[in-house]
């Protein structure tokens, strides 16, 4: 019996069902445009269709764009083109399966691949629902918090305006010498030498102005991700006024709170109303103060939102105690992917501040060859005061 | 007539199969997978995106393609901070200034000067604009795109996708050619979605027992059967392990070449001069500690 899928009679044509296919690999996340199912079919033209390694190979060419996409893509095209001689009534979806992408939440429309981590024919493994982010799946786990928890009786304004000063000077401290391009300047270390030569036409090509070049500060990207299981409770306070007055103040910034879950609020913290702001953010947190899956989350961030938001000039800055109920090693699998997109990494620990503390806490052990400082941190105090240690990262 | 027939059907007739094989004329061993995104590449005239770990032989295959299409290779190394100046074009401006000296004497006016200074004559092609330029398509080898910043993914973007260059003192220059492009990442960061859609794409992996013995026997031809097949399952083994830095390609045949040199026939008779041979495969400390004469030597059992 052939393995390869058939179509119903009826079906518009093989170009209808290429762009079937690419709805298919779009639906699994695969970011692919409306032109690239014209190249697939030109790109199939170039060699013998009827052979599938090679139709395989050329989709694959055609298709895919990363390494990850490279590895799932071999079970989505068997599950589109070898399903057991089947008959496919369809090829092209329903409109109310297309338009889905157009009316997800705001925080889903920011790229967020509903359903992508399982294979195209396997269905996601029940990890994937515990870590991921999603409001609307209804889930047991036996780690989470399900009281509702109001941070507004957390976080003071007062707070806020005072982390907003906290939060900027880190910032300006953060700042980045790296960049490698030059821009016009009155006082730069190298000549600019196309500028001059055009000012010295006017004066009879003699280079009477110098005109010099530099090398400008970049300001980098500050990623805050900030723990809010049972144990940091009492912190919470000041971290959360924290990571409010830093969306406030710097526009690049980017937050994440995580406890069993991870859950990006930088589009809420970038709420006007600063006490609405955090209203809004309690809304978004049920499982505060529950368990706590370090490793998880980190691992969620760094195969998600890293890709998008963290590169070689981002600050990564964790606000934990390092106290995880899953097993460490992934914290440290974690980090040591996140830091290879370049970013710096900082891990401010609560309780460090102790006289007799000792990063034994296994998650802890585990993240710190990963670090690029490891600081304490409680107080808002505590916080001002990085301020020269950081400047010299 | 007849001879345009031909020409045609030379074209039809470069298959996958032959790139492959004309790839391997030249010491080239690529993989199925390779091969068809090649030949796409050079049939629908896009950009082809090598992503993999360092020492899989991507640059190589730049290289070889262009001695099999019989062809230029301009490469462009990336780096961080790497700016137009560097990759398109750059005025010569030594000569720009002793021309504006010359023709102050000449008692030239202003605007003949200028426009001669700002002419092509004054202008260094740098490899960007050299690849555009050419009479026969080149080879365009971008290597390591993930080393520049994102600022520079911006200038290829429109570079690949219009094959021209504006330059403000001269004007639009159009690609008399389109250059094969080639561009290759070690997956040190990720590239911009943007700039992955424009490329095919594959994966190079370390290749497998049956295609690396292929390669070895390539490019060394009189290495003994035994010994060979020996070499390839230690480097193998040896990748399986967790290193720092996994021995690529180009390892294996320095560890070949060395092998040979010291006159060794078999891997596991004489572990001690097999082990200080070790030094071509393990390049960081924390590697070469781990892989200890005893380990290198149960290795070398394990994969004979």
């Amino acid at each position: 019996m052939s393995r390869v899928t058939k179509f119903a009679a009826r079906d518009p044509g093989p170009s209808a069902r290429m762009a079937g296919f690419i709805t298919h690999l779009r639906e699994n996340g695969l970011r692919l445009g409306v032109a690239e199912a014209e190249i697939a079919l030109a790109a199939l033209a170039q060699v013998e269709a009827i052979n599938v390694d090679d139709s395989r190979r050329v989709l694959r060419a055609v298709c895919t764009g990363c390494k990850e996409e490279v590895e799932r893509f071999d079970d989505l095209f068997d599950s589109y083109w070898m399903d057991m001689g089947r008959v496919k009534q369809r090829v092209i979806p329903t409109v109310s399966s297309a338009l889905n992408d157009t009316v997800h939440s705001s925080r889903d429309a920011k790229g967020e691949e509903a359903g992508a981590s399982g294979s195209a024919s396997a269905p996601d493994s029940g990890g994937g629902d515990v870590e991921s982010d999603g409001t609307g799946r209804l889930i047991a786990t036996d780690l989470r918090n399900l009281n509702q928890r109001d941070l507004r009786d957390l976080v003071r304004p007062d707070e806020i305006t005072a982390s907003e000063e906290v939060a900027r000077r880190i910032g300006a401290a953060l700042s980045d010498k790296r960049s490698r391009r030059r821009i016009a300047a009155r006082k730069g270390d190298r000549l600019h030498f196309r500028k001059t030569i055009r000012q010295s036409l006017a004066t009879g090509g003699e280079p009477l102005r110098l005109l010099r070049k530099r090398r400008p500060d970049r300001t980098r990207k500050i990623v805050a991700l900030c723990d809010v299981s049972g144990s940091m409770t009492v912190y919470a306070q000041v971290f959360l006024a924290f990571l409010a007055g830093l969306m406030r103040v710097d526009k690049s910034a980017d937050a994440y709170l995580f406890h069993t879950r991870l859950v990006r609020i930088t589009d809420v913290l970038r709420d006007k109303d600063a006490i609405r702001a955090i209203g809004r953010m309690s809304l978004m947190v049920d499982g505060f103060g529950g368990g706590s899956k370090i490793g998880p989350s980190l691992m969620r961030f760094a195969d998600s939102y890293a890709k998008r938001f963290v590169d070689g000039r981002s600050v990564v800055m964790i606000l934990s105690d390092g106290y995880d109920t899953k097993a460490p090693a992934l914290t440290g699998l974690a980090l040591e992917k996140l830091r290879k997109r370049g970013c710096k990494v900082i891990w401010l620990n609560p309780l460090k501040g102790w006289s007799d503390y000792a990063p034994v806490a296994a998650g802890m052990a585990a993240a710190l060859p990963h670090l690029d400082a490891f600081k304490s941190a409680n107080t808002l105090g505590d916080l001002a005061a990085l301020e020269k240690e950081l400047a010299t990262l | 007539m007849a001879r345009w027939v031909l020409i045609h059907l030379a074209a039809i007739d470069m298959t996958w199969i032959t790139l492959k094989s004309r790839l391997a004329e030249k010491g080239y061993v690529a993989s199925d997978d390779l091969a068809v995104a090649l030949q796409l590449a050079l049939s629908l005239g896009r950009p082809l995106l090598l992503e993999g770990a360092a020492g899989v032989g991507k640059t190589e295959i730049a290289r070889t393609l262009s001695e099999v299409e019989d062809t230029r290779l301009i490469r462009l190394q990336c780096y961080e901070g790497l700016d137009a100046a560097q990759a398109i074009y750059e005025w010569n401006y030594q000569r720009q200034l002793l021309t504006i000296r010359a023709a102050a004497e000449d008692g030239e006016t202003g605007k003949e000067v200028e426009q001669r200074i700002f002419s092509r004559d004054f202008l260094l092609e740098r490899p960007l604009m050299a690849a555009i330029t050419q009479d026969t398509p080149p080879v365009l080898l971008i290597d390591e795109i993930d080393r520049a910043d994102e600022e520079f993914e911006a200038f290829l973007l429109e570079i690949l996708s219009d094959f021209q260059v504006s330059i403000p003192e001269l004007g639009t220059i159009k690609a008399v050619t389109r250059p094969i492009v080639i561009l290759t990442s070690n997956g040190t960061r990720d590239l911009s979605d943007a700039l992955r859609r424009r490329c095919l794409y594959t994966y190079v992996d370390y290749p497998d027992r049956l295609t690396e013995l292929a390669i070895l026997k390539a490019r060394c031809p009189d290495i003994e059967a035994r010994l060979g097949e020996q070499i390839i399952g230690f480097v193998q083994k040896l990748r399986e392990e967790e290193l720092e830095k996994t021995p690529g390609i180009a390892e294996m045949l320095d560890f070949a070449a060395a092998l040979m040199g010291l006159g060794i026939a078999d891997l596991t008779e004489e572990p001690a001069v097999m082990h200080s041979t070790l030094t071509t495969l393990l390049k960081t400390q924390s590697d070469q500690a781990q892989i200890t004469r005893e380990v290198a030597g149960r290795i070398a059992g394990r994969a004979a």
